[in-house]
């Protein structure tokens, strides 16, 4: 069994980089083809990671890497916790550190652009950690504990007891993943009012480490979709690589056809669905157990 | 050697020019011609661009600005210089603010002429800035690896 929990992680940090480029490739290519380009190749964010690592380093502040390190190594405990079957609400609550950690780099250049990003990097925490917590919550009323190992092994799906959850989960993904119409902390797409938000003072090799915590967290927020997914029979591992592959095409979807919000209406929207589907599930979920 | 030419990331600064050169190279990036399928992403931060593309002469108020912007870029980096214009300073040569073209401040490499230039020569510039960008990348591969020998010679009793 520790064998084996073992084997998870060091598959995890090994192929999790490998996930997310081809994920990402798949999104940039899909999104070409939504708007009817042909679209970079499928291994663009690879080329771009390996050009960046070969760029001249120009950082305005020297603690810039050591807070980006932190937020990459602090990324890939997160999921070594979660893969290797430890305590989700632990997974988590790395998480929120790793985010803290981000915010770091950002203001550390003092630059007028990263800060504001920051600023809103910290908004979009608020926003997502409710459901979250909730999905926490809820994982542990359903199933009866905190621990993935048990979780995943259980005798029913997750997403039968907790289908509010997983909806809020969902929704949270788009802010988790900067995507529009939730991704005011970084503008992915060019010429807008931040540059580029939170990562406007990241260049070279600081911006390759911030791009592989990206492809860890991608991987990492994909397995708690699964989670909710997968249970005792070996025939649920297919349906959650499916309900994965699913919800990120719907992700990429929506990127492609909403405009970028105002904060505050991503705050009150996003707690309002939140509190609807986690919410009522949760007083469902209590009474049911009761 | 990585092969790096893949990902040229773009800093478009718009000089004096008339927007006829920068509705073209904005439509270089459209579903029509498409740039992003040679890896060209468009990003407004010089910090993280590759190319700097230039449209429009050089005056008296922006030279300092294309100054910065490439001061601003990290090696190995390439300039292209789009329109008549960013050439050698167009129709607008002997106004009394011009000072000439993008070379005049930033020691340009590729120049793509036209009034307005069309999407096919700006990709077709781009391409060969790429090329470019692939060589100045190998120089300084050799630069940093003769520097890190050099440092490894040094006597560390001096310090």
């Amino acid at each position: 069994m520790t064998v084996n929990r073992i084997l998870y992680v060091i598959a995890y940090i090994v192929l999790a980089p490998f996930a997310g480029i081809l994920l990402e490739g798949i999104d940039r290519k899909l999104s070409a083809r939504m708007q009817r380009r042909v679209g970079p190749p499928l291994l663009q964010p690879f080329y771009d990671v390996v050009k960046l690592f070969k760029k001249q380093v120009i950082s305005v502040s020297s603690t810039q890497t050591f807070f980006l390190l932190t937020y990459l190594i602090l990324m890939i405990l997160t999921g070594a916790l979660f893969f290797g079957g430890g305590d989700i609400l632990m997974c988590f609550f790395v998480l929120s550190t790793a985010a803290t950690f981000l915010y770091f780099a950002a203001v550390a250049s003092s630059s007028p652009y990263a800060t504001i990003g920051a600023n809103r990097e910290l908004i979009q925490m608020m926003t997502y950690e409710p459901a979250v917590l909730l999905s926490c919550v809820g994982f542990y009323l359903s199933e009866g504990t905190f621990n993935v190992s048990r979780i995943a092994v259980s005798e029913f799906s997750s997403i039968l007891y907790l289908p509010g959850f997983f909806i809020a989960f969902v929704f949270i993904l788009t802010i988790k993943l900067r995507k529009s119409p939730f991704d005011t902390a970084t503008s992915h797409h060019m010429h807008q009012e931040l540059v580029k938000g939170l990562t406007t003072e990241m260049g070279a090799q600081n911006l390759a480490l911030f791009q592989i915590a990206e492809w860890y967290e991608l991987v990492f927020l994909m397995g708690v979709v699964g989670l909710y997914i997968i249970n005792s029979n070996p025939w649920s591992i297919p349906a959650a690589v499916l309900v994965v592959l699913a919800s990120w095409f719907l992700e990429i979807l929506i990127d492609n056809t909403s405009a970028r919000m105002k904060w505050e209406d991503m705050l009150v929207g996003t707690w309002m669905v939140t509190l609807l589907t986690a919410g009522v599930n949760l007083l469902a979920l209590m009474l049911i157990k009761a | 050697m990585a092969n790096i030419k893949r990902s040229p990331w773009l800093l478009h600064y718009d000089g004096s020019s008339c927007n006829g050169c920068d509705i073209e190279v904005l439509a270089s990036l459209t579903p029509v011609y498409d740039a992003e399928r040679f890896g060209v992403m468009n990003t407004g931060d010089p910090l993280q661009a590759d190319i700097l593309l230039i449209t429009g002469g050089i005056n008296t108020q922006n030279r300092d600005v294309v100054k910065q912007l490439y001061k601003q870029m990290p090696r190995p980096k390439v300039v292209v210089a789009v329109g008549v214009c960013a050439c050698t300073g167009g129709v607008f040569k002997d106004c009394y603010n011009i000072l000439g073209g993008a070379d005049e401040v930033v020691p340009v490499d590729i120049y793509v002429p036209g009034c307005a230039a069309r999407p096919q020569a700006i990709i077709d510039g781009i391409i060969q800035a790429v090329e470019l960008f692939q060589q100045r990348s190998e120089e300084h591969d050799r630069l940093v690896r003769d520097m890190k020998a050099w440092g490894k010679r040094k006597p560390k009793a001096e310090s």
